[in-house]
């Protein structure tokens, strides 16, 4: 199995932390010395870059988040000045401005990098023709997999998104082998393909790498059982880079991290404190070689786990898990930090529900409770009374024993459960503060 | 010899039951026998219909967790000590019975039990000569 850059992405990991304490004192001082709000945020806390040394020092510093972005918007945070930023991307806000990520030539070259790194590690090389169905322009998604695709020498085909009929008929005839695009679309893909009467044999699609949005295991299983690939799950933001941040190698073990660039953090939401190794958290992103923009102590939002060994692929680079879920819908029951993707993976591993389920936090007498819904399912309903008090009690047990919290369970009708437009209300939390 | 049972599973609130009734009722299926085994949270319904292959597709249709269960029904003089015959003739074979309901109908009482062992019980019965309903009967009754 290839691998695209072995020097970083095997390196011995004290050697890797002397070079990430290395490239993080030239971050902060590039900051400290180009970025106003860095240095003031900096100075309030009576720091300056001599205080940063080493890669440990790096709790000291502020956090960043997306609102920081908003408020320096457009270039507020570049650390460069324009006429050294050669690419501009930004990513369409929910709720107001855009944010807008600024690229030196030198990002451009890093971003084409990472995502050879993450290319290769889904097992593309130059004899792949790699079918680009993630969008071109602002978003990221379609230019970071466009320069990773060339910097290996594969066949690019960038096919852009939209007009499924023309994907299949390019898919078919240019013989593509790699297909990137989100989650979501390679699911319709399959379909098209299905309806379009196209034989599976025609194509030569062998792996996919998808991203730019949350996907469940189920979902990997649906999209690698349908389209007869390897679907790889590759992760990255626009703040940090785009795409290319993170990715699995063919083992899928979790997502390596190309920490050489981008220096990963997990913080309680709540506390804000590093957790240790292997603890669920927020991860954050402090960016150690980029110069447009470079952001310490990035908030994700995204919820995840960091694994230290070194993988079977042989790579040392930290790991990733797939994103449990966003910090924002963590929920605080007794003191204990519950996420509703907690509860979910717990559903997942059972076999004798599907997770259709939701949550309902109330506080009686002062006291947090929480109730669990859960959908009988009729492949596993049999009519026995005693078959249905066994499947809540074992239901709370997992719960317990892998939350560390007692979840009140009560089994409802399929269906029952509080939707709002076609998707499932999660959680309702009827505590008043 | 075996009867297919209808097995609903609902959530204790009030309109359920009648739901899943006139559910049945608008597409004429009739109902021979109903029982619902229930916990202070949830509760089985239980119904012999005379068609439950369609019933189950129209229940399905309005969402509730519905399945088909092999059962047995016996038909016996109506007086308890014919039903404790036929339950001993069960447990003497170590046959469990997971659960019973039964009804009168005139003179005779009809049984309906779920039993572990379907195949075992009906010779069993059949052995101790004790009549059993078929499917055919059963839904006319
Ligand atoms: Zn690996």
């Amino acid at each position: 199995m290839e691998i695209w850059n072995r020097h970083i992405e095997c390196m011995d990991r004290d050697e890797l932390r002397r070079m990430q304490s290395e490239r993080l004192r030239e971050t902060v001082e590039r900051v400290y010395f180009h970025v106003p709000y860095y240095r003031q945020k900096m100075q309030e806390k009576g720091l300056s870059p001599e205080n940063i040394q080493t890669i440990d020092d790096l709790v000291k510093l502020p956090f960043t988040t997306k609102n920081d972005l908003r408020d320096n918007y457009p270039f507020g945070l570049f650390a460069i000045p324009m006429s050294e930023i050669v690419r501009l991307h930004a990513s369409s806000g929910t709720t107001g401005k855009p944010t807008v990520v600024g690229y030196s030539r030198r990002d451009i070259a890093t971003w084409s990098e990472v995502m050879a790194r993450t290319l290769t590690s889904a097992g593309a090389t130059n004899d792949d023709f790699i079918h680009i169905a993630y969008g071109y322009g602002l978003f990221t998604g379609g230019l970071g997999l466009h320069y990773g695709g060339e910097k290996i020498g594969a066949s690019v085909i960038p096919v852009s998104g939209g007009n499924t009929k023309r994907q299949l008929q390019l898919m078919h005839d240019f013989g593509s082998t790699v297909l990137a695009c989100t989650p979501s679309y390679a699911l319709f893909l399959a379909e098209a393909i299905e309806e379009s009467g196209l034989k599976r044999e025609g194509l030569r699609l062998k792996v996919g790498v998808f991203g730019a949005e949350p996907w469940t295991e189920n979902m990997r299983k649906e999209i690698e059982d349908k389209l007869q690939i390897k679907a790889i799950d590759i992760y990255g933001l626009s703040e940090i880079i785009g795409p290319g941040v993170a990715s699995e190698c063919l083992f899928q073990q979790g997502l390596h991290i190309n920490e050489d660039h981008f220096y990963p953090e997990i913080i309680d939401p709540q506390t804000l404190e590093v957790l240790p190794p292997g603890e669920t958290g927020e991860l954050v992103f402090t960016t150690i070689t980029k110069e447009g923009l470079p952001l310490i102590r990035y908030r994700t939002r995204d919820l995840t786990r960091l694994h230290y060994e070194k993988c079977i692929c042989g790579r040392t680079l930290v790991r990733m898990d797939k994103c449990l879920g966003r910090s924002d819908d963590m929920l605080i029951i007794r003191g204990v930090n519950l996420f509703p993707s907690q509860v979910e993976s717990v559903l997942l591993e059972m076999s004798e529900i599907k997770p259709h389920y939701q949550l309902i936090i109330d506080r009686i007498n002062n006291l947090d409770e929480v109730e669990l819904r859960v959908e009988v399912d009729e492949e596993f309903f049999q009519d026995k009374i005693g078959q249905l008090m066994a499947l809540r009690q074992k239901i709370q047990q997992n719960l317990e024993s892998s939350l560390g919290l007692s979840i009140k369970i009560t089994l409802v009708e399929p269906k029952t459960l509080e939707r709002s437009e076609g998707k499932a209300k999660r959680v309702i939390d009827r505590r008043t503060y | 010899m075996i009867i297919h049972q209808l097995s609903v599973f609902l959530e204790n609130k009030s309109g359920r039951l009648t739901e899943v009734l006139e559910t049945l009722g608008q597409e004429n299926i009739k109902i021979t026998a109903l029982s619902v085994a229930d916990t202070s949270e949830f509760g089985i319904l239980r119904l012999i219909v005379s068609d439950p292959v369609k019933a189950k597709k129209l229940l399905k249709e309005k969402s509730f967790t519905v399945n088909l269960t092999e059962v047995l029904s016996i038909i016996t003089p109506n007086e308890s000590r014919y039903y404790a015959k036929a339950l001993k003739v069960l447990s003497d074979l170590e046959i469990s019975i997971e659960y019973t309901y039964a009804f009168s109908v005139g003179e005779k009482s009809v049984i309906i039990l779920r039993a572990n062992n379907p195949e075992l019980a009906i010779k069993a019965l059949q052995d101790q000569e004790i009549e059993l309903l078929r499917a055919s009967e059963l839904y006319k009754i």
